[in-house]
């Protein structure tokens, strides 16, 4: 069959979906009485319309990139990963434990430390999912969910019994020595000269979201392992045929996601709370799933799409401190966007593909 | 022009054509599937239609059982316009379909079959009680005898397929359309099918055969249409035509139909099996002890009907499936089920495969051209650049010559697999294949849904391979192409091999009784 062209196929059909996403949450906003527009100014002054703002976007969406790219690469091998949740959260374990126990001299190492500790760690959380897939055929989906609740579970005791300091009535670590702290963004725009608000989270770790996306872009169409994700997503019984080992890329897929996943917590433990407490990832790894579906498995959609989720939790925020709107009712935006987005991404595509198509002809 | 032909010919009148195409077009996007097709078949009679992949038949089909609906033009069934939007309405007109795969529930019996999607009423019971009479009437009225109680996975192809049909007739089809009907039959169960097509054309029902096996069209339709490139470029009555006529009307130029190939001279033997056994999901033994040898500069076919075994050979020896045995390649003993049993391993010892379902095996559809030329081989060092990456413009260079030396149309290497027809997927498959120059080719269904003109070239590839000195193992459904491109031809029957036998020294009749399970009548090749 004929198909739209590809610019539509990757912009015009999620602008359409976010649009009929906002225009049906502006309905919800009238019906509780709120003006919509105005609704939409706060959010976007808020999350866009100053550094400070922009400070808490790019940070929500280093997260997202992580988590989204997490999702991705065990999308391009047919895996869906939903345990990014739980992967994000041994990240931040395994961060803390590079923080807390290795006296590093400056912040720049500890970032190399803790990033490897993250990644092994998630890593390592999302390799028994995968090998039970690879080798038992026990589900993912089940399995990688399963591993959410045992990681919240692990982490609660791990910080009450182990990492608890002394005398602390709070379940977390105690604070991450000074060395490891990272640099915001707001210190180094600063730094050249860029006027930037310094008291918000987004820090180095930006940066290294970025490199990860260039990284993940080269793994899937570049690499030999990349092309052998790829053919095995497409059609385990044709990998097979072509000597690929379901059960070798299965394994590296998830061990890549996982550690993905793991990365996002040099972002929000490292670079933001500077000690690890419960739930610390806030969501962020299901948030990734939408991400992932949004960008269509691409790094450079998974990019465009953690920004606008960034901005919706930013913008979020904004509007529940500013308007009477309640907190729930956010989340319900927010999930109206992915419902949109992700689930319902063929309502929109169908029509549009049918326009295209009759356009096409006519101008024949 | 109806009323004006009714006025001239009486007879006309009184016989309308049971289907009538006027100008019927329809185009996906910028690809014309069927440019202004008009033709007759008239009541009663069985009408060929013949074409290469791609001409458009299926297409023709589809708009006709309401699959798709024409861009342009207008139905008429019995001389009355009749617009088919849905196949609903298609069975109302009369019409009835069988397709090339079957669309029966497994583990339904045949009268539940024959009953779904046609029950009267919330209660199964009188539904299946008049089904139950209506099957013992047609099967005295046309040999279309099935035991209604028997569950459909048990059945023969065969028999599968007269419920297909049976389903078409108890929805009071006047006219049955048949999808490549023996793609999948023997030939004692292909003569069958044809007897009761006979039986139902003498009851008046009418017959649109699509096939693209010539020696069917010539044995037994009345008259035969041939499409190329989305146009009918001719109806013509069978028995004024010939195979090499129709072949050429298909093609557009005149078609080898027979392999010109010189006599081949083996040498040393290069594939020694022993014993092989293979064992499916559910526990079935669908190899039971299979010992062949193959020489170098020889052709050894398989033939058989489909299922009885040779593709877990393929697979086996192409290292998708495990199995026990022996085989022994130049001599070297390959693992057939440990570490060792895999595609990576046996390209290594010098295999190449052309697997039988190409579209699901031996390509990735949704990859580009050039991508699919790596597959398989993407460790190779040609295709790589350093450790981890691969050498993307090494692989499009490599495309765009393998492009042109198979003659793959069009030649665009970005083009994705699925965007080619099956003969230009085949090429780009064979092409990657054969040039690694393998000490061993297998290939399966080398031409299965290919088009005729690349058919030819696909045999020439293979003879030429053959007398490079390789040795090739070929599995094929169609023994015209087994008879013609093999220098032994071994016969496979329930994970057997019934027999080895010399192309030149024996018949499709004594084939066809090997595979149905009967020894051979005449002396071993």
């Amino acid at each position: 069959m004929e198909r739209m062209p590809a610019w539509a196929d990757a912009l015009l059909v999620p602008l359409i979906s976010l649009a009929v996403a906002f225009a049906i949450s502006s309905g919800v906003i009238l019906a509780i009485g709120e003006n919509p527009w105005e609704a939409l100014k706060i959010m976007v002054t808020g999350a866009l319309g100053s550094s400070y703002g922009w400070g808490y976007t790019l940070y929500y969406a280093t997260n997202f990139i992580f988590t989204g790219l997490a999702v991705a690469v065990a999308f391009h091998a047919s895996l869906f990963n939903i345990g990014g949740e739980g992967q994000a959260t041994l990240g931040g374990l395994g961060v803390a434990l590079a923080c807390l126990f290795v006296p590093w001299p400056h912040w720049s190492l500890a970032l190399i430390g803790a990033a490897a500790m993250g990644a092994a760690f998630g890593a390592a959380w999302a390799a028994v999912p995968a090998w039970l897939q690879a080798r038992r055929g026990s589900h993912i989906v089940i399995t990688t969910i399963m591993f959410n609740f045992i990681a919240a579970s692990l982490l609660n005791y791990v910080l009450v019994n182990v990492l608890r300091p002394t005398g602390s009535m709070d379940p977390a670590t105690a604070r991450f020595p000074g060395a490891t702290s990272l640099p915001g963004i707001g210190d180094m725009l600063t730094a050249v000269g860029i006027p930037f608000a310094k008291t918000t989270p987004a820090n180095v770790t930006l940066f290294i979201a970025l490199g990860a996306c260039f990284l993940v872009w080269a793994l899937i169409w570049r690499t030999r392992l990349g092309y052998e994700i790829r053919a095995f997503g497409k059609s385990e019984k044709a990998a097979v045929y072509a000597g690929i080992s379901p059960v070798r890329i299965t394994m590296l897929a998830m061990l890549i996601s996982g550690a993905l996943a793991g990365l996002m917590a040099i972002n929000n433990v490292m670079g933001e709370a500077e000690r690890l407490v419960l739930n610390s990832v806030e969501g962020a790894g299901f948030i990734g799933i939408a991400v992932a579906l949004m960008g269509r498995s691409h790094p450079f959609g998974v990019l465009l799409a953690a920004l606008l989720f960034g901005f919706l939790y930013q913008g979020g925020a904004e509007l529940a401190l500013w308007t009477s709107i309640p907190r729930e009712l956010i989340t319900v935006i927010q999930a109206l966007v992915i419902l949109f987005t992700g689930a319902l991404d063929n309502m929109v595509r169908q029509p549009v593909e049918a326009l295209f198509l009759r356009a096409r002809k006519g101008a024949k | 022009m109806a009323e004006r032909q009714a006025q001239g010919r009486p007879e006309a009148a009184a016989l309308p054509p049971a289907i009538e195409l006027r100008g019927i077009s329809k185009a996906f996007g910028p690809v014309q599937a069927n440019g202004d097709i008009s033709v007759r078949v008239a009541r009663g009679t069985i009408h060929g239609i013949v074409g290469e992949n791609g001409a458009g038949k299926s297409t023709l089909m589809s708009i006709l059982y309401g699959f798709y609906r024409a861009d342009a033009g207008e139905i008429l069934i019995g001389g009355r316009p009749t617009p088919i939007p849905d196949s609903q309405s298609a069975i109302r007109a009369g019409i009835g379909m069988v397709f090339q795969h079957f669309k029966l529930v497994p583990n339904f019996t045949v009268l539940e079959n024959v009953v779904l999607g046609a029950e009267e009423g919330a209660l199964l019971r009188p539904s299946l009680a008049r089904a139950r009479r209506e099957l013992t009437r047609l099967a005295e009225d046309y040999e279309l005898d099935v035991d209604p109680d028997a569950l459909v996975e048990d059945l023969s192809v065969g028999h599968q397929q007269r419920v297909e049909i049976l389903k078409a007739l108890y929805r009071q089809a006047d006219i049955l359309i048949l999808d490549e009907p023996t793609g999948v039959l023997t030939p004692a169960e292909a003569d069958h099918l044809f007897r009761i097509l006979k039986g139902l054309k003498a009851q008046g029902k009418t017959i649109v055969l699509i096939t693209h096996k010539l020696r069917e069209i010539m044995e037994i339709t009345d008259e035969v249409s041939v499409m190329r490139r989305g146009e009918m470029v001719a109806t013509v009555r069978t028995e004024a035509t010939s195979p090499e006529a129709l072949a050429e009307l298909m093609v557009g130029r005149k078609v080898l139909l027979r392999v010109d190939k010189a006599p081949a001279a083996p040498g040393r033997t290069v594939l020694e099996i022993e014993d092989l056994r293979v064992r499916d999901g559910h526990g079935v033994e669908r190899l039971k002890g299979v010992s062949l040898t193959l020489r170098a500069g020889e052709i050894l076919g398989i033939a058989g009907v489909a299922g009885n075994g040779q593709s877990e050979l393929l697979e086996l020896l192409g290292g998708i499936a495990q199995g026990t045995g022996r085989v022994r390649l130049n001599g070297t003993e390959l693992d057939l089920s440990g570490r060792g049993c895999n595609g990576r391993a046996r390209r290594a010892a010098g295999i190449a495969h052309v697997p039988e379902d190409r579209q699901h095996l031996g390509m990735i559809l949704d990859f580009a051209a050039w991508e699919n030329v790596a597959f398989g081989y993407q460790d190779a060092p040609e295709y790589r650049a350093g450790r981890f990456f691969m050498d993307n413009d090494a692989l499009r260079a490599e495309c765009e010559g393998k492009m042109a030396r198979f003659d793959v149309r069009p030649p665009l290497p970005a083009l994705a697999g699925k965007n080619f027809s099956g003969g230009n997927q085949q090429k780009l498959i064979v092409a990657r294949e054969i040039e690694r120059n393998p000490d061993l080719l297998l290939i399966g269904q080398p031409t299965r849904g290919v088009d005729i003109g690349a058919i030819e070239f696909i045999h020439k590839q293979i003879v030429a391979l053959r007398d490079a000195g390789k040795a090739i193992l070929l599995v094929s459904v169609e023994l015209d192409e087994i008879m013609s491109l093999s220098d032994r031809i071994a016969v496979m029957f329930d994970g057997r091999i019934m027999g080895l036998r010399d192309p030149a020294r024996t018949d499709e009749r004594e084939l066809g009784l090997m595979m149905a399970g009967m020894d051979g009548t005449r002396g071993a090749a």
